[in-house]
């Protein structure tokens, strides 16, 4: 099993966390991992990604230009990375603020409404939780027993007692994804 | 030795590794893609630890004297920068050589020239190999290609600086410095005592006990003829490097009919891009320099005797190429493919330049 996965959004929407959670659970599940940023000035604005590879065997490359998924948090995102997804493949996009919906139709196509879901929680901060819920759903390639022991080595220890509110939000997540097309 | 897991930066391998690895001390002067190094080591107070001193200088030409201070005492020290950066250390560079000390420096290479951009390059290679301060002089240059390698190399740099008395540098680029991958870390190595420093440098001024002479660290030398029987003394050295430390990765050279030639990040893409070609049917090998200096000449001689070509890889606009030329003797084609100026290629380009200007050019 190899998961190439791209995670694609604004700076400061927990673009690179969550993939660094995602890469921790991997690592943590015994997974061979990778973590590639974009890094720079999208810190300070503008659109920033990840590289995440999840695999059994030894990675390439963690720089790579075609994923198995693609996760999709903004416009400039779908416009950037949706012809990058493999045939066949998967993109996750959250709708709030898309006007331009994906268009093809040789992948398979999930959407999570969690810009909103976490608005009418009044938890902004966990918005990322429930994309990456969204994907588990799609994509098991972690169980949830890894994603805590990932939040647990990937938060500082100050932060921990947030834990349960963000495996709270991956079950949110793992409901609130809708299919809108498959392959 | 007890191994233990983490999940980290290339550039915070480095920082941990020097820490693990009993280094003295760290001089530096923040620039990105690399000052995660630094970051690291004020985040985990190794004075408290080890002992050992970490230190912002206020440039990186102090830096580099720093380093050159410490390492004429006998201690292991280091510094690390980014392109800009180590064009300033360059004179600090060739009179550690020419003074014969041993000492790391990393390069967390971002594309130029001049500011030019953050983004990763390998366009410091020539400069790195090929001297880059003045004189006949050259450092032993390590390229890895994960962030354990990151954390490994510090290791044997120690290892090869004090066996040769020679600068080290670890020539890495904004992509290893900057993802995160598994490392396992080992045990802390205690750094050297008095007494240890003293059985391992004996060059070393320290201080001078009354049962030796003066240790003098000096690259002066006013008499050519003398001149030159040092500088004969460095070559001699170098072809000791040459002959027993050169390192280099095979992978699927067995039945390759074309095998790139590819080190650090761009090793990796590459070997991505090989995974490719072989589930197309193209049987294409990889051959992965870990020391650019000294260079694997031998091994890519080799192959270029039996393989129908060689294509080098590089985040520049064909600096290692030349060398490859050399090693291959001429005897396949040998063609370059790169991009540069912060734009690292895709496996999917690579394998394009393997089908169009190899096998069909």
């Amino acid at each position: 099993m190899t998961e190439e996965i791209i995670i694609a959004g604004f700076g400061g929407q927990g673009v690179l966390s969550m993939g660094k959670i995602l890469a921790y659970s991997g690592a943590m599940q015994d997974k061979e991992v990778s973590w590639m940023p974009s890094y720079g000035p999208e810190m300070r604005g503008g659109t920033a990604n990840v590289s995440v590879i999840i695999s059994d065997e030894r990675i390439s490359s963690p720089i790579i230009s075609q994923f198995d998924t693609a996760i999709i948090l903004n416009q400039q995102s779908l416009d950037k990375f949706e012809h990058s997804v493999k045939p066949g493949g998967v993109l996750l996009y959250d709708p709030n603020g898309i006007v331009h919906p994906p268009t093809r139709k040789d992948i398979n196509i999930y959407k999570v409404a969690a810009t909103e879901k976490s608005a009418e929680l009044g938890m902004a901060k966990v918005f990322n939780m429930i994309v990456l819920g969204a994907f588990l759903q799609v994509k098991p390639v972690v169980t949830e027993e890894f994603i805590e022991k990932g939040l647990q080595k990937s938060l500082p220890e100050r932060h921990h007692k947030l834990i349960p509110a963000n495996l709270e939000a991956v079950q949110t997540g793992k409901k609130l994804v809708e299919t809108v097309q498959t392959v | 030795m007890a191994k233990e897991l983490k999940l980290m930066k290339g550039n915070e391998a480095i920082a941990e590794a020097a820490i693990r690895s009993g280094c003295d001390g760290y001089f530096g002067y923040p620039i990105t893609p690399q000052s995660e190094v630094m970051e690291h080591l004020m985040a985990e107070m190794p004075w408290e630890k080890t002992g050992m001193v970490v230190l912002q200088a206020e440039s990186e030409m102090a830096s580099i004297n720093m380093v050159y201070g410490g390492a004429a005492t006998g201690k292991k020290v280091m510094t690390s920068s980014s392109s800009p950066g180590m064009s300033l250390m360059q004179e600090g560079l060739t009179y550690l050589a020419g003074a014969e000390l041993p000492c790391l420096v990393v390069n967390v290479v971002r594309g130029g020239p001049g500011l030019g951009t953050i983004q990763p390059s390998q366009a410091d290679y020539n400069q790195a190999t090929k001297g880059g301060g003045h004189g006949d002089y050259q450092m032993y240059v390590l390229a890895p290609a994960t962030v354990q390698e990151m954390y490994d190399f510090v290791f044997d740099a120690w290892d090869i600086a004090f066996k040769y008395r020679t600068p080290v540098m670890i020539l890495s680029d904004g992509a290893i410095g900057q993802a995160m991958e598994k490392l396992y870390v080992g045990d802390y190595v205690p750094r050297w005592t008095k007494e240890e420093i003293a059985a391992k440098a004996p060059w070393a001024a320290y201080g001078k006990p009354k049962s030796r002479g003066h240790n003098i660290i000096t690259s002066l030398e006013l008499d050519s003829v003398k001149q030159e029987i040092f500088n004969h003394k460095l070559q001699a050295k170098y072809r000791e490097m040459e002959k027993n430390d050169t390192r280099y990765e095979e992978i699927m050279c067995e039945d390759a009919d074309y095998v790139i030639v590819a080190y650090g990040s761009s090793a990796r893409i590459s070997h991505k891009a090989l995974q490719l070609a072989r589930e197309k049917g193209i049987k294409v090998g990889l051959l992965r320099p870990i020391t650019l200096f000294p260079f694997p000449s031998e091994p890519i001689k080799r192959l270029a005797q039996r393989v129908k070509g060689i294509l080098t890889v590089e985040m520049s606009a064909g600096q290692m190429v030349k060398d490859v030329q050399l090693a291959s003797e001429f005897k396949c084609p040998v063609k370059y493919f790169g991009r540069y100026g912060g734009i690292i290629p895709t496996p999917q380009e690579v394998l394009e330049a393997l089908e169009n200007d190899l096998i069909k050019g």
